[in-house]
């Protein structure tokens, strides 16, 4: 379908005092974050309706993963969401682990949690440079990007690289922590802490930010709930629900640690939800910085690489909320059958609820607050 | 026959001296005439090349500004690599703009869509010939200088609305329409800030505004009315900022929502051009807050003789670029800092605050003076 054309199910009316005009945002555009179109039925600058179009990005990632074998599927994970790799490549581990029937050692249980948490906290850093990008504010988007940097020198001295991990694997992880990672760890959270408060004050408080924010795109939480929204966008809209907390996986249920939540559902919820959200996985971070097994394996000793037959359903919290992955396993190295649950996903099908009678530049904020990832939608 | 003259020092200096050159001439082509001519002629070439070289010598001076200014906000560089720290980069970035293909999208309006970047031209250079840049460095002595000011500041919109519409191009249009509105808005406050200059100083004259701020610093028109004064300077402040559609007021060129505003379907020179534009607004418009506020081109003197002294050795014009600068620090300060407003809020910032302040701000000024009296 071209570009000029509109797309099917998508009709402007041709009533004579109709001003209705439809403009396109995207696939190139700055503010859809990625390869996404959405066809907006406009009145003035007021939207009338948002049909978002993807598949720009689509790379058939779960067909090619039933020619790969389960361990060449691990990276495929990383090109979902790439802001959250390393959570994706713990979710699709869990699946394996439960058809392969391995424990994991005490010690890889830490550093899986750990590196998952500094996953967290650096797309919830990304989130708030886009946010504030989409605001106006250049300068929100350096300083968000600012600290993530180290999160991700951090991951790149433990994985080897820094956005792509494909670090975790069945039973443990692929290689053990260097020494210094509980030190620079520590370094990097004294560091955010006093980092945290100068980004609050930046943008928390500021007055045409909470113009900007507050009783915009309203999400309830019968549409979250109905739509299938999960993560932060769920618990802004005042459902309490944490797969971390609800369906702990991991050492999840060992740590202490509180699952924010907000009631209005509005732009500026959810980012209150995300900012706490960062100091909650700082808390939790603290907490293994203290209980980290110095000795021990880091991956348990059988390395499987086949599944039992049957199928395995793991799902795990990332950043933007829950990831579920689906494993079919026939006999065989290969998945008969590979699905990923992605969180975005239904977060842009509940666009067009949040954006009709805004304005153009509310649905830019939406967009934000919604913090999806094109190819984890197209995959 | 009716020769026009423009009076500023300059063509008074020309004037004395070009009877002297008439001299060499043969004898039927001297007289009146011919030395009103020619002290004209050469008056306005003077004054034409100075404004040029005021307004295009600064831009790039300005952009290499911005990067930095921009890059150390954000905890950058900027450019490092041309030159030393970069400084040319922006000459280079020129060199590239005026190579590019000069593009006009399907549908367009041509005529009118290579119009619009003339036009938008138009008013930053008149109003830096209105603006006295020292004792004796000023092109055009204008009587009506502010109400001529409020007048040609206009044609920015005209140039800007022509390009969106002329783009076809929705998001132009959308850019365009949004400025339009905004820049209209804001003229009033505009317009208002600055008849309360013209109120307290009691002139529209530009030079007169400013010989009234001259002795200490405590004369400007900042300080002269106690707190009036600088709420009226940041009330400027803040309308010459919507008035350029510079951030936190860039919604005409919004971005993140319309991926450029007006000026999307622009390439090569007409885009420059825009861009120049929009520099040199900054730099008129700084001169301005400076010229009504910041007491022009006269030294900041504290009272202490001695160190008067010393102020007052420094030409005027080093003290009017030095203010004019630290202004256009100021602009990309709050440029880089604050978010921007939805198109709708700006409105109602201009109608339910901007206005009703400057109102009771001309109210103010008006008690001021009666009791000054």
């Amino acid at each position: 379908m071209s570009m000029t054309q509109l797309p099917p199910g998508f009709k402007i009316t041709r009533e004579t005092d109709s001003e209705e005009f439809f403009i396109n945002m995207g696939p190139q555009h700055p503010s859809t974050h990625g390869a996404l179109r959405l066809a907006l039925r406009m009145d003035g600058e007021t939207i009338v309706e948002v049909v978002p179009h993807f598949g720009y990005i689509h790379r058939g990632l779960e067909k090619q993963g039933e020619s790969m074998t389960y361990l060449q599927y691990i990276p495929m994970t990383d090109r979902q969401d790439y802001l959250t790799a390393i959570q994706n490549n713990l979710g699709v581990v869990l699946a394996y682990e439960k058809g392969m029937n391995i424990g994991v050692p005490e010690k890889a249980e830490y550093i899986r949690v750990m590196l998952s948490e500094l996953g967290r906290i650096a797309s919830h850093l990304v989130f708030f440079g886009c946010f504030g990008g989409d605001l106006g504010g250049q300068t929100c988007l350096l300083f968000g990007f600012k600290e993530r940097e180290m999160v991700h020198d951090i991951l790149e001295e433990v994985t080897g690289s820094r956005l792509t991990t494909n670090f975790f694997r069945p039973g443990g992880s692929r290689f053990d922590v260097p020494e210094n990672f509980i030190p620079r760890v520590k370094a990097f959270l004294d560091h955010l802490e006093g980092a945290m408060k100068d980004y609050e004050r930046f943008l928390s408080k500021n007055v045409i930010a909470l113009e900007r924010s507050v009783g915009i795109g309203i999400l309830s939480k019968e549409d979250a709930i109905a739509f299938g929204c999960s993560g932060p966008v769920l618990r802004a809209s005042g459902v309490d629900f944490d797969v971390r907390r609800a369906n702990p996986y991991s050492i999840y249920d060992q740590l202490d640690f509180e699952v924010p939540i907000a009631h209005n559902g509005d732009c500026h919820d959810r980012y209150n939800v995300r900012i706490a959200e960062i100091h909650e996985s700082m808390k939790i971070l603290r907490q293994c910085i203290e209980k980290f097994p110095k000795e021990g394996p880091y991956r348990s000793k059988e390395k499987p690489v086949k599944l039992n037959p049957g199928r395995y359903y793991s799902e795990i919290e990332t950043a933007k909320g829950l990831y579920g992955t689906y494993v079919v396993a026939a006999s065989g190295d290969k998945p008969y059958r590979i699905h990923t649950r992605g969180p975005s996903f239904p977060h842009i099908g509940v666009l067009n609820k949040m954006c009709q009678g805004g304005k153009i530049s509310d649905l830019v904020v939406v967009m934000a607050t919604l913090d999806p990832v094109i190819p984890e939608i197209d995959r | 026959m009716y020769v026009p003259s423009v009076t500023n020092p300059i063509g008074d200096y020309v004037r004395e001296w070009v009877p002297q050159l008439v001299a060499y001439l043969p004898e039927s082509l001297q007289g009146e005439t011919t030395c009103s001519v020619i002290a004209f002629a050469i008056n306005a070439i003077i004054c034409i090349i100075a404004v040029c070289l005021v307004n295009i010598g600064s831009a790039p001076i300005l952009i290499y500004m911005e990067r930095k200014v921009c890059a150390h906000v954000q905890c950058r560089l900027g450019p490092m690599r041309l030159g030393w720290h970069g400084t040319i980069q922006t000459i280079a970035d020129v060199l590239k703009m005026l190579f590019k293909e000069v593009y006009s999208p399907q549908g367009a309006d041509k005529k009118l869509f290579y119009l619009a970047p003339l036009i938008v031209l138009i008013a930053p250079f008149m109003i830096a010939a209105l603006i006295p840049f020292g004792h004796n460095l000023l092109v055009a002595n204008v009587d009506m200088g502010i109400p001529l000011i409020i007048a040609v500041n206009g044609f920015g919109v005209l140039g800007i609305l022509l390009g969106g519409w002329s783009s076809n191009n929705k998001y132009s249009l959308m850019g365009s329409l949004r400025s339009g509105a905004q820049m209209i808005s804001y003229e009033i406050s505009f317009a208002l800030v600055l008849l309360f200059v013209v109120m307290v100083s009691g002139s529209t004259n530009l030079m007169e505004i400013t010989n009234g701020q001259a002795g200490t610093v405590a004369n400007w028109m900042i300080f002269k009315v106690p707190v009036l004064g600088f709420l009226a300077f940041i009330m400027f402040f803040i309308a010459s900022t919507a008035e350029m559609n510079r951030a936190p007021f860039d919604i005409a060129e919004a971005e993140q929502e319309l991926t450029g505003g007006y000026h999307t379907e622009y390439t090569g020179t007409p885009f420059a051009m825009f861009y120049l534009a929009e520099y040199i607004a900054l730099v008129t418009n700084s001169a301005l807050a400076v010229t009504c506020f910041l007491g022009g081109f006269h030294a900041p003197c504290i009272g202490f003789e001695s160190v008067d002294q010393i102020l007052l050795k420094v030409p005027g014009v080093i003290w009017f670029f030095a203010k004019v600068y630290f202004m256009i620090w100021c602009y990309m300060m709050v440029r880089w800092t604050f978010v921007r407003p939805r198109v709708d809020q700006l409105m109602s910032f201009e109608w339910k605050f901007m206005l009703p302040v400057n109102m009771l701000l001309l109210v103010g000024g008006a008690a001021y003076i009666a009791l000054s009296i």
